[in-house]
């Protein structure tokens, strides 16, 4: 499964670029930024896209119907915590749409962030990195690309029953592990 | 601002043997001016080495064409933005020579947030001969003043002198990629990651935003200005690139903010050459007029395109 490990690396390589900018001399670099936040963004389409494609695969091997639900629960669960990025969500299933259109209006606003460096965009800051500001419930906080990405990890790593799911590892292990 | 005739005589050879380069030394930036005979640099120090092309001779034609060090200045310094926490780099990002229309030569150069324009003159005359003071520059005792005399130019040492003749601040928010000056020879752009705004040459206090595309909310920024160009000719006319792999031309006759292109340039992406990185491969980092006017060339990632004006929807020629 090169697609997925590829783009786990790039998000991840993307993201160190991405935090270590904002330490960088002469500040923010907005283009900069934005070029890395796109190589972003179409990784984790792309390992979407290529996660989905396995999934259908493999229900279509087994056809029980007792694996459908499971899809569909898996599906949810993909599409609750990556909607509450509070961006477009892009990935091509309706169901996600609605979801995540749901759940954009049900989702508490993002807190002001009064940070005097310049952010551009929607920053993407992942929850392992030092944070003085009062943590939100990781359910509903805003920034979440990376938790996300570790959950899936678990999910697709786990057998296909549901059994609870499995607590999230501590996320620096996770990602070293790519 | 004093720059020795004994710079004139280093040889590169000798900077590079002994090792003297540091980051500081790293060239930013390099430009031409319109004759040739001019090469600026501009580097990460805020430097700025101005070359010469050496003079024809008879006895070793094959010399012409080498270049030899005619003029060294800080032009910027590193600053710091108290307001924001920011330090601001002192990097040349740009350097754009204006057209020259008496003995000095001026070009503009810039960082990340102030434009300078930098008056290059020679002096190789003096005066001497004053009478109140001798030729060091001490002041002569009155008592020994006997008699008056008229100061005279006498030749010296050819000395390249940099003055700032004037410094535009304060119009940016974002990071200055590039300057452009317009054929009218009276105004210039400056460009930021998501504005354009026009000066005049002469005016450091105010300028014009010509151009604005950042959006109402800046978590829906997916395109960035990368480069602006003014048409050779045409005073009214501009072209600017993005970070989307577009160039719009624009008029500045048709409404005070140019938000509206008057022509769109870009080749539609090649679905099969889908990757990872598609999206940013096509983001153009420079564009340039043909001296006609006639054609535009750009430089994304991979390709370098030869655009023609009267051709929106693809380029004429794409070199990779």
């Amino acid at each position: 499964m090169e697609v997925t490990t590829e783009a786990k690396r790039i998000m991840v390589v993307a993201l160190g670029k991405l935090y270590s900018s904002r330490t960088q001399r002469g500040g923010l670099r907005l283009h900069r930024s934005l070029l890395l936040t796109m190589v972003m963004k179409s990784a984790r389409d792309m390992y979407h896209a290529a996660q989905e494609t396995v999934e259908w695969e493999a229900a279509e091997e087994q056809q029980s119907p007792a694996e459908e639900p499971t899809y569909a629960q898996m599906e949810l669960q993909e599409g609750k915590p990556l909607s509450s990025t509070g961006e477009e969500v892009e990935s091509s299933p309706a169901k996600l749409r609605r979801d995540a259109y749901n759940k954009e209006n049900m989702s508490p606003p993002r807190p002001a962030q009064h940070s005097r460096k310049r952010r551009g965009k929607a920053a993407v800051e992942p929850d392992f990195l030092p944070c003085k500001k009062a943590k939100l419930e990781q359910k509903n906080s805003p920034h979440q690309l990376i938790l996300s990405t570790v959950l899936l990890c678990e999910y697709m790593n786990c057998s296909s029953e549901v059994g609870a799911p499995p607590a999230p590892m501590p996320v620096q292990r996770t990602i070293a592990a790519c | 601002m004093e720059e020795e005739s004994d710079t004139r005589k280093i040889n590169n050879s000798f900077l590079r043997e002994h090792n003297y380069a540091t980051e500081a030394d790293i060239i930013s930036t390099v430009e031409f001016n319109s004759s040739g005979e001019l090469l600026a640099t501009g580097d990460k120090g805020g430097r700025v080495v101005v070359f010469q092309r050496e003079q024809e001779s008879k006895s070793q034609p094959q010399r012409r064409g080498e270049y030899n060090v005619y003029s060294t200045f800080q032009s910027h310094e590193p600053e710091f933005d108290y307001l924001k926490s920011l330090e601001i780099e002192e990097k040349i990002n740009k350097i754009k020579w204006l057209p020259q229309q008496n003995a000095a030569y001026f070009l503009l150069s810039t960082n990340d947030k102030t434009v300078k324009l930098w008056k290059i003159s020679e002096r190789d005359k003096r005066p001497e001969g004053y009478n109140l003071k001798d030729d060091d520059g001490r002041i002569r005792d009155p008592s020994t003043i006997t008699s008056l005399r008229v100061p005279v130019l006498q030749p010296m040492d050819l000395m390249v002198e940099a003055t700032a003749r004037r410094v535009f601040s304060n119009a940016h928010m974002y990071h200055i990629n590039s300057i452009s000056v317009n054929s009218d020879y009276q105004t210039y752009i400056s460009t930021d990651d998501l504005r354009v705004n026009l000066w005049n040459l002469e005016i450091t206090d105010r300028s014009f935003n010509i151009v604005d595309i950042k959006p109402a909310n800046m978590e829906e920024l997916t395109e960035v200005i990368t480069s602006a160009e003014f048409h050779p000719q045409q005073c009214h006319t501009f072209a600017y690139s993005s970070s989307k792999g577009s160039i719009r031309l624009c008029d500045m006759r048709e409404a005070a903010l140019c938000d509206k292109h008057c022509k769109y340039f870009e080749e539609p992406e090649d679905p099969s050459t889908r990757s990872f990185f598609s999206e940013i491969i096509s983001s153009i980092s420079d564009v340039k007029f043909s001296h006609n006017g006639r054609y535009l060339m750009t430089r994304d990632y991979l390709t370098v395109k030869v655009w023609d004006l009267q051709m929106e929807n693809k380029p004429l020629e794409t070199y990779q």
